[in-house]
C-alpha cells in the first residue's frame, strides 16, 4: 500500500496534483481527493457507464482506469460541464426531455452524449442507440434519453450559428 | 409567491424538482457518504449452498495490518442476544449462525479504515463446512425432507401469520387459500378442461446504486444513512433488534439510485447497525454489483392452472396452484405469495375459483418484492393459458377475453367488487395502438410474424398508512415532510403538485424534505404503486388542513371573508413580525377487510386495482429461433395522471425492465452456485434492446377516491407485457413457450418440437 506516486493533471480546467497509490482508480481519486461525486462506480467492470469521465477527450470507465494514468492528462467530469449556473445544452436537454429517473447513471449519459455530439452533430436514432450502448439506465429512461440527445443536438446547432 | 389558479397543477408535466442536481452530478446518494472515523465493512460469503459451519478461522485476516476487526455471529451476539431479522419472519441471522443456507450468504465481516485492506483480508479467512443436502426447486422443496429452516418464526408485525409460529418439518413458509363456488362440480360437468404449467425464472433488480448503508451507533443513539425504500420500517425493525424505543433510532434516506422493490423492509441495515454497535464507530458497507445478486431477487414461480370452459367459450371454473421459490430467507415472500396468489386467476369473471399459493424455502438467494409483487409471474401463466385455450377452441383471443372479462361492479374471485378498473378500455387501447386489425405479412422467406395481446391486474398491499406534514413558513414559502422515498419515480414532484393544487402555490417552489425519521412522519414504504394514492391522499389532507388553518387565522384576525390576504401578511398581523408557522397534518389508511383465512373472501381486499394491457408484434427467424419484438405497446389505467410525463416514464421504464425479464435476464445456477452474477454475464436492457416501435400510454380514467382521481403507476405495465410477447411468438410459430425467459434457443427448440410432432 506504500506504492504511491504524484500525478499532475488538469481537472475541469484547473491544474491539479494528487498522491495516488498503485491500485487506486480514477473514480476513487475523484471522490476521495477532490470530492467530486458525479462519476459513480456501479458495476465495477466498465460495463454500465455510471463512472464515465472524459480523459483527453476520450470517454473512459473511471472504475477501471488507474488513477496514475491521468498524469499529464486533461480530465473532464460532469462537474466541469456547467459554466457557473449556466448549464451546458446537453444538461438542459436532459432536463427538458426528462431523460433520467433516479439520476445515478445520468452523469455518464450526459458526458457520453457530449462525446457523441462532438462526432455526430445531428445523429440518427440508430446512431444514438449504438453510441450509447455502453451506458445502462435501469430506470430505463431510454426513450427520453434519445429525445434529449436530439434536443441537445438542436440546441448546439443553434448556438453554433449564433 | 405567485398565486396559481386552482386546478392548474393536476395534469401538468413539470420537470422533476431535483433536475438540476441530477444533471450536474450534485445529487446526494448514500453511496457517497463518509463520516469521520468511519470503518468500511467487507463481507466474507459462504461458498456452500447448504452446510453446517464447522469453523471460521479469522486469525490471519485479523492479523493483516490495517484490519480493525473481523466479526462473526458470535461477536454480534455479545451486543444483540437474538440477532435475527426480517419483515415477515424473523428467520434471517445478521451473519450466518451455525449454518449457511445459500451460496453467497454473509458469514463474516472484515472492518478496516481502508476498504482495500478489508477486501484483501477477506482472502485470508478460512471456513470449514459440513455440506448438507440442498433443495433448489420450488416443487421439490415443497415436499422434501431436507429442510432449509427447522422451524417457522413469523414476525409479530404481521398478525395474520401467527398461526405459522413454531411449525416444523416443512419448507412451506406460507400456504394461502382462496375458495369460491365449487370447482370440482364445475370441472366434472365442463365441456372442456385445460390444464397447463408455466415457470418463471429468478431475476434481480440491478439498481445502479448498489445496496449501501452507513450506521453510526453511539451513546444510546443510532443514526442510519441508508439506500432504502422504507425508512419507517427500518426504524421499527432496528429499534426492535436493539431493544430501544423508536426515538433513539434515526433513519435518513437521500436520493436513491433505483430501488424497484429491492431496497425495501430491512436489508443491510441489520448487519451494519450491529457492527457499529459492536465497535462504537460509524460503519459503512457498500455492496458490489456482484454481491447484489445475493441480497434479494424476484421469486421464480411454478404455476399450474386449470380451467373449465363451455362450448361457447365461457370459463366456468379455474384452479390455480402457485409455488413461489422464496430462497433461503422469507423476506417479504409470504406477502408476495398472498397478494399475487389473490389475483392469480386473472382479471376474469369466473364463478368457481380455487387458489393455492405456497411460499417455499429453498437454498437459493432470498427473493422478495420486485416491481409487480408477483403479479407479472402469475399473469405470464394465466394470459398464456388464455391464448392456448383460445387456440384449442378456435376462438378469437380478444373475443374470448371479452366474453370472460371481469368488469366494474362484479366481484373479483376474492369477493371484492371491482371499481375504477378500466381493464377493457386498456385492452382496447392496446389493440388499437398495435393495429390489431391491420393486415400483417405473416410469412416472408424464413421469417414468421405474429401479434399478441394480454391483460393483467394486481391488488395493492393493504392495509397501509401514510402520514404527511405541510409547513407554511412566515414568508409564505412551503415545505412538505414525507417519508416517501424518491428513487427516480418522481414522488417529490408529484407530491409538491398536490400541495400546490390545494394551497394555490407553484409546486416548483415547494421544498420536499427527504426521509429522515426524526423529522418526516411515518410511511409504510415506497412500494407496490402505493405512494401516489396513499401518500398523495395524506399530502392532500395535510395541505387542506393547512388551508383550513389559514382560513381560521384570517377569521381570528377579523379579516372579511374572501379577503385572500397572503399567509405571510396574516402571520405578520398575528405575531407582529415575520414569525410563526402554519402546520397542516394528514394521515391516510384506506378501508380494508381482512380476508377469511379459509376462503380468502373479503368485502375489501385492495384500495384500488393496478391495471395493465400490452400488445406486441414479433418477427421470428424460423431457422435460428432469433426473434425481434418489432412493436410493443403498454397501456395502463393510472386514474388521472397528475404529471403525465412522469407517468409515461413510469410506464415505459417498467415496461423495458419487464422486457428484460421476458427476453434476456436469468440468474443461472449450477449445484446451487450462481454462474452469471455480474453485469458481464447477466445482461439488462440497453438502448439497443428497446423495441423500435414502443408505445406507452395511460387510459383516460378516474380513481374516484384517489387524490384528484389519481392512482399508482409504477408497476402496471410489468403485468401483461411478458404474456403479450409470449402470445405473439405463439401466434407466429404455432406453439407456446411455457417458461420465461423467452430466448432464441427456447423459440428454436419449440419450432423443432413442433416439426418433430409433425406440425408445420
Amino acid at each position: 500500500m506504500s506504492n504511491q506516486r504524484i500525478v499532475n493533471f488538469t481537472l475541469n480546467g484547473e491544474k491539479s496534483t494528487a498522491i495516488v497509490r498503485g491500485g487506486e482508480t480514477l473514480v476513487e481519486l475523484l471522490q476521495n481527493k477532490f470530492d467530486l461525486k458525479g462519476a459513480r462506480e456501479s458495476c465495477g467492470q466498465g460495463l454500465c457507464g455510471c463512472c464515465t469521465v472524459l480523459v483527453n477527450g476520450s470517454a473512459v470507465a473511471g472504475c477501471l482506469m488507474l488513477a496514475w494514468f491521468v498524469d499529464g492528462a486533461d480530465v473532464q467530469t460532469i462537474e466541469g460541464l456547467a459554466n457557473g449556473n449556466n448549464l451546458d445544452p446537453v444538461q438542459e436537454a436532459f432536463i427538458e426531455a426528462g431523460a433520467f429517473q433516479c439520476g445515478f447513471c445520468t452523469s455518464g449519459f450526459i458526458l457520453m452524449t457530449k462525446k457523441l455530439l462532438s462526432e455526430h452533430p445531428d445523429p440518427s436514432d440508430e446512431e444514438i442507440r449504438h453510441y450509447l450502448i455502453g451506458n445502462l439506465c435501469r430506470c430505463s429512461a431510454y426513450p427520453e434519453i434519445i429525445e434529449a440527445v436530439h434536443l441537445a443536438a438542436a440546441k448546439m446547432r443553434v448556438l453554433a450559428r449564433a | 409567491m405567485a398565486t396559481i389558479t386552482a386546478g392548474s397543477q393536476i395534469g401538468r408535466s413539470i420537470p422533476r424538482l431535483e433536475s438540476r442536481d441530477k444533471v450536474t452530478g450534485r445529487a446526494e446518494y448514500t453511496h457517497h457518504l463518509k463520516l469521520p472515523g468511519m470503518l468500511y465493512g467487507k463481507i466474507f460469503r459462504s461458498t456452500m449452498p447448504h452446510a453446517k459451519i464447522r469453523k471460521v478461522d479469522t486469525s490471519a485476516a485479523a492479523a493483516l495490518p490495517g484490519v480493525y476487526r473481523v466479526v462473526t455471529i458470535d461477536d454480534i451476539r455479545t451486543v444483540i442476544p437474538h440477532p435475527y431479522y426480517g419483515p415477515a419472519f424473523h428467520d434471517q441471522p445478521v451473519l450466518a449462525d451455525g449454518k449457511v443456507r445459500f451460496a453467497g450468504e454473509p458469514v463474516a465481516v472484515v472492518l478496516a479504515s481502508d476498504p482495500a485492506v478489508a477486501e484483501e483480508a477477506l482472502g485470508l479467512i478460512e471456513a470449514e463446512y459440513e455440506e448438507l443436502p440442498a433443495v433448489y426447486d420450488e416443487l421439490e422443496a415443497a415436499s422434501s425432507p431436507h429442510l432449509v429452516h427447522d422451524e417457522l418464526k413469523p414476525a409479530a408485525t404481521f398478525p395474520d401469520l401467527q398461526h405459522l409460529k413454531g411449525r416444523r418439518g416443512t419448507n412451506i413458509a406460507l400456504d394461502y387459500k382462496m375458495r369460491r363456488g365449487n370447482v370440482d362440480a364445475a370441472f366434472a360437468s365442463a365441456d372442456h378442461v385445460f390444464e397447463h404449467e408455466f415457470r418463471t425464472q429468478q431475476v434481480m433488480h440491478v439498481p445502479m446504486e448498489p445496496f449501501v448503508t452507513v450506521a453510526d451507533v453511539a451513546n444510546g443513539q443510532a443514526t442510519l444513512h441508508t439506500a432504502s425504500q422504507g425508512p419507517s420500517f427500518v426504524r421499527i425493525e432496528i429499534a426492535r433488534l436493539l431493544g430501544w424505543p423508536e426515538n433513539r433510532v434515526r433513519v435518513k434516506v437521500p436520493h436513491l439510485g433505483g430501488g424497484f422493490g429491492g431496497k425495501l423492509y430491512i436489508k443491510l441495515e441489520a448487519l451494519v447497525t450491529s457492527l457499529s454497535l459492536l465497535v462504537a464507530r460509524p460503519v459503512k458497507i457498500s455492496l458490489t454489483m456482484e454481491e447484489q445478486f445475493f441480497m434479494v431477487t424476484r421469486h421464480p414461480c411454478t404455476f399450474r392452472i386449470k380451467s373449465a370452459v363451455t362450448k361457447a367459450g365461457k370459463i366456468t371454473a379455474r384452479k390455480c396452484e402457485v409455488w413461489w421459490n422464496g430462497g433461503a430467507y422469507a423476506d417479504i415472500g409470504p406477502r408476495v405469495t398472498q397478494k399475487a396468489g389473490f389475483t392469480s386467476a386473472g382479471p376474469y369473471d369466473i364463478e368457481n375459483v380455487w387458489i393455492d399459493s405456497f411460499a417455499v424455502y429453498t437454498n437459493r438467494p432470498p427473493c422478495g418484492a420486485l416491481r409487480g409483487f408477483g403479479a407479472p409471474q402469475t399473469a405470464w401463466a394465466y394470459e398464456c393459458h388464455m391464448d392456448m385455450m383460445a387456440r384449442e377452441l378456435d376462438l378469437d383471443p380478444v373475443a374470448f377475453r371479452r366474453m370472460n372479462m371481469l368488469r366494474n361492479g362484479r366481484p373479483q374471485a376474492g369477493g371484492t367488487v371491482m371499481e375504477d378498473a378500466d381493464i377493457e378500455a386498456s385492452m382496447d387501447l392496446a389493440l388499437e395502438r398495435i393495429g390489431w386489425n391491420a393486415p400483417l405479412e405473416r410469412v416472408s422467406g424464413n421469417i414468421r410474424r405474429g401479434r399478441g395481446i394480454a391483460i393483467g391486474f394486481k391488488g395493492i398491499t393493504a392495509p397501509t398508512t401514510s402520514v404527511a406534514i405541510v409547513n407554511v413558513y412566515a414568508d409564505g414559502s412551503c415545505v412538505l415532510y414525507i417519508s416517501t422515498v424518491d428513487m427516480g419515480q418522481g414522488s417529490d414532484t408529484v407530491m409538491a403538485q398536490i400541495v400546490g393544487e390545494v394551497l394555490n402555490l407553484d409546486p416548483e417552489k415547494i421544498k420536499v424534505i427527504h426521509p429522515d425519521t426524526d423529522v418526516t412522519p411515518y410511511d409504510m414504504g415506497t412500494l407496490g404503486s402505493r405512494s401516489t394514492y396513499h401518500m398523495g391522499t395524506a399530502v392532500r389532507l395535510a395541505a387542506e388542513d393547512a388551508k383550513n388553518k389559514i382560513e381560521e387565522l384570517a377569521r381570528d384576525l377579523d379579516m372579511p371573508p374572501g379577503s385572500n390576504l397572503p399567509v405571510a401578511e396574516l402571520l405578520r398581523k398575528k405575531y407582529g413580525m415575520q414569525a410563526g408557522n402554519i402546520i397542516g397534518t394528514g394521515s391516510f389508511m384506506p378501508d380494508y377487510q381482512k380476508p377469511d383465512p379459509e376462503t380468502g373472501q373479503t368485502r375489501k381486499a385492495t384500495p384500488f386495482w393496478g391495471v395493465g394491457a400490452s400488445s406486441a408484434e414479433v418477427e421470428i427467424d424460423m431457422e435460428t429461433g432469433e426473434f425481434k419484438v418489432t412493436k410493443l405497446v403498454n397501456i395502463a389505467d393510472v386514474g388521472v395522471p397528475i404529471n403525465p410525463k412522469l407517468v409515461e416514464a413510469q410506464l415505459s421504464g417498467a415496461g423495458i425492465m419487464q422486457y428484460g425479464f421476458t427476453t434476456i435476464e436469468n440468474m443461472i445456477f449450477r449445484d446451487g452456485q450462481l454462474t452469471n452474477g455480474s453485469l458481464a454475464d447477466y445482461k439488462i436492457p440497453s438502448l439497443l434492446d428497446m423495441p423500435k416501435v414502443f408505445i406507452n400510454e395511460a387510459t383516460r380514467s378516474n380513481q374516484k377516491d384517489g387524490p384528484f382521481g389519481a392512482k399508482g403507476a409504477g408497476e402496471s405495465t410489468t403485468i401483461a407485457l411478458s404474456p403479450a410477447i409470449g402470445n405473439a411468438i405463439a401466434d407466429a410459430i404455432g406453439v407456446h413457450i411455457p417458461d420465461l425467459p423467452v430466448t432464441p434457443e427456447a423459440v428454436y427448440r419449440a419450432i423443432q418440437s413442433l416439426k418433430n410432432a409433425g406440425g408445420h
